[in-house]
């Protein structure tokens, strides 16, 4: 039995066609996933993405643990609010996810991680904050009366010896919130519109920062390329959240365009674009490693001592065709493989990224196989589009 | 569901008229575009092929996947729909308008072995 998010009922209201994502009955679009693309790249729409975890990090030994655990650095955070995007890394250097995490205080941080790994995530992050998570698995925050479940309670996790921080640290998954991701160019004015008393917090931000709208939070980030917001918000409140929204002719939109857009603005994909056995530094992700800082984090040592000897870069189809994961590029230097790719609506022609051997360059021609015939692609480097602008 | 009762289907959601001249026009129904959704490419035959019932002889891509496409009758590829493959989303908008191809069969009678539009509507109701 899939999960249902907060908004599994006004899905259901509005039209959606639901799929299986992760574990999660989503919506895939309201009728038309192109249209829900050009709605975000040049109006405004919205996502339910409460698939999505948050957990939350509280105690003094927190920072500590983000340095250890995540391949970025959380001191680049001063500000309250401020985020960051990072991998956290195996010990062999492989992604066992993507996420953002949200600064508030030295000893509060909110991690957001991809509902396919949040198990994996949660366990993991206990596991290094010194002791495992009490207490079962997180579940829908939505029982089958759509009513939300009260949150597990905090875990609070004993001082453990021998680590070097020893420092306490709980680790608090958060499935009693709901998010919504409001995206386009003029996502920012109809939440103000939606939500009263929004934009008087949330007028000043920049993007990659965060602040809070009495219990929700409210941040200027997103997976689309265009500007918006990300609402965190009790998930009883998710449901009338979305329908002001709607109100304020923000539209729906469904995982089929998030996926375009994403692709479009360059930006991977966890378990597509990147896995356990990817090094960042492949993956097109070195500017979220930072190796330059002493601290040492898990994976840091595997990829400080290696020069990858593949690169991720994206591609352009020439001919008349759809790029998609899998397909195989030939070049000069050998061998490739597309790891993400789609036909652009906002370009009308197709886009990949592509996993390719170090020494192809943007501008180099190269042929993807599909099915029996040889394509020619053109090497870019992403993303093809951000703010409603072609930029390849 | 939009299933005209004056054409035969596949259980694999191809249309085919036969007309007063011999040849059959084969597309896909309104359940598979409404299935596939948003559709942006299509890998049309050669003009001059022979196909077996049942063969791959087209591609229909959408934004979200490529869906292969089989020849409801055996026959020789006689003509195909340039206007179609040049715009795509003609078959999102009336899949019955927008034919992919036509083929002259080998045996007319074999299109009684195709689905009427009642027994189509079973298999698109279960899928």
């Amino acid at each position: 039995m899939a999960k249902q998010t907060p908004l599994y009922a006004t899905h259901v209201r509005l039209g959606g066609k639901l799929v299986d994502f992760a574990g999660w009955d989503m919506p895939l679009h309201y009728g038309s996933q192109v249209e829900e693309h050009h709605q975000v790249r040049r109006d405004a729409g919205m996502f339910d993405v409460s698939h999505m975890l948050a957990i939350d990090l509280e105690g003094e030994g927190s920072r500590d643990l983000l340095h250890k655990l995540i391949a970025n650095n959380v001191d680049k955070l001063t500000l309250p609010g401020r985020a960051l995007y990072s991998c956290m890394l195996n010990p062999k250097g492989g992604v066992i996810d993507d996420l953002i995490v949200y600064f508030f205080r030295p000893d509060f941080y909110r991690v957001v991680v991809n509902a396919g790994t949040a198990d994996k995530d949660l366990a993991w992050i206990a596991q290094h904050a010194g002791g495992a998570l009490a207490g079962p698995p997180q579940e829908s925050a939505a029982n089958d009366k759509g009513r939300a479940q009260p949150a597990n309670g905090h875990h609070p996790l004993p001082r453990e010896g021998g680590r070097g921080e020893g420092r306490p640290v709980t680790v608090k998954p958060r499935r009693d919130l709901a998010m919504i991701a409001v995206q386009g160019p003029n996502a920012r004015a109809k939440t103000w519109a939606a939500l009263p008393g929004a934009e008087a917090t949330s007028s000043g931000l920049k993007p990659f920062h965060a602040a809070w709208f009495g219990e929700a939070l409210i941040a200027r980030t997103g997976y689309t390329g265009e500007d918006g917001f990300e609402l965190m918000i009790p998930a009883e409140r998710a449901e009338a959240t979305w329908d002001a929204l709607l109100a304020s002719s923000v539209k729906p939109a469904g995982l089929g365009a998030r996926d375009t857009l994403r692709l479009e603005a360059g930006m991977a994909l966890y378990g597509q674009d990147m896995d356990e056995q990817t090094s960042p530094l492949e993956a097109g992700l070195a500017w979220t490693v930072d190796l330059a800082a002493p601290r040492d984090f898990i994976g840091k040592s595997v990829l400080a001592g290696r020069r990858p000897d593949k690169q991720t870069l994206g591609l352009l189809l020439e001919d008349r065709g759809v790029l998609r994961a899998h397909q195989k590029v030939f070049c000069a230097q050998g061998e490739g493989e597309i790891t993400s790719g789609t036909f652009s609506p906002s370009m009308s022609r197709s886009i990949a990224l592509a996993r390719l051997p170090a020494g192809v360059a943007v501008g180099d021609t190269v042929d993807v196989e599909i099915r029996d015939k040889r394509l020619k692609a053109t090497v870019v480097k992403p993303p093809f589009v951000r703010n409603g602008k072609v930029l390849v | 569901m939009n299933i005209p009762t004056d054409l035969k289907y596949a259980k694999s959601h191809e249309w085919a008229r036969l007309a007063d001249d011999g040849l059959v026009t084969v597309g896909i129904s309104d359940h598979a575009q409404e299935a596939l959704g948003d559709i942006v490419f299509l890998e049309l035959p050669q003009v001059g092929r022979k196909v077996k019932a049942g063969e791959e002889c087209a591609v229909v891509e959408s934004v979200k996947a490529a869906s292969d496409i089989y020849a409801p009758v055996a026959g020789e590829v006689v003509a195909v729909n340039q206007a179609a493959a040049d715009a795509p989303e003609s078959v999102n908008q009336d899949a019955y308008a927008a034919w992919l191809f036509k083929l002259k069969p080998d045996n007319a009678a074999d299109l009684d072995g195709l689905l009427d539009a009642a027994a189509y509507a079973k298999v698109a109701a279960e899928g």
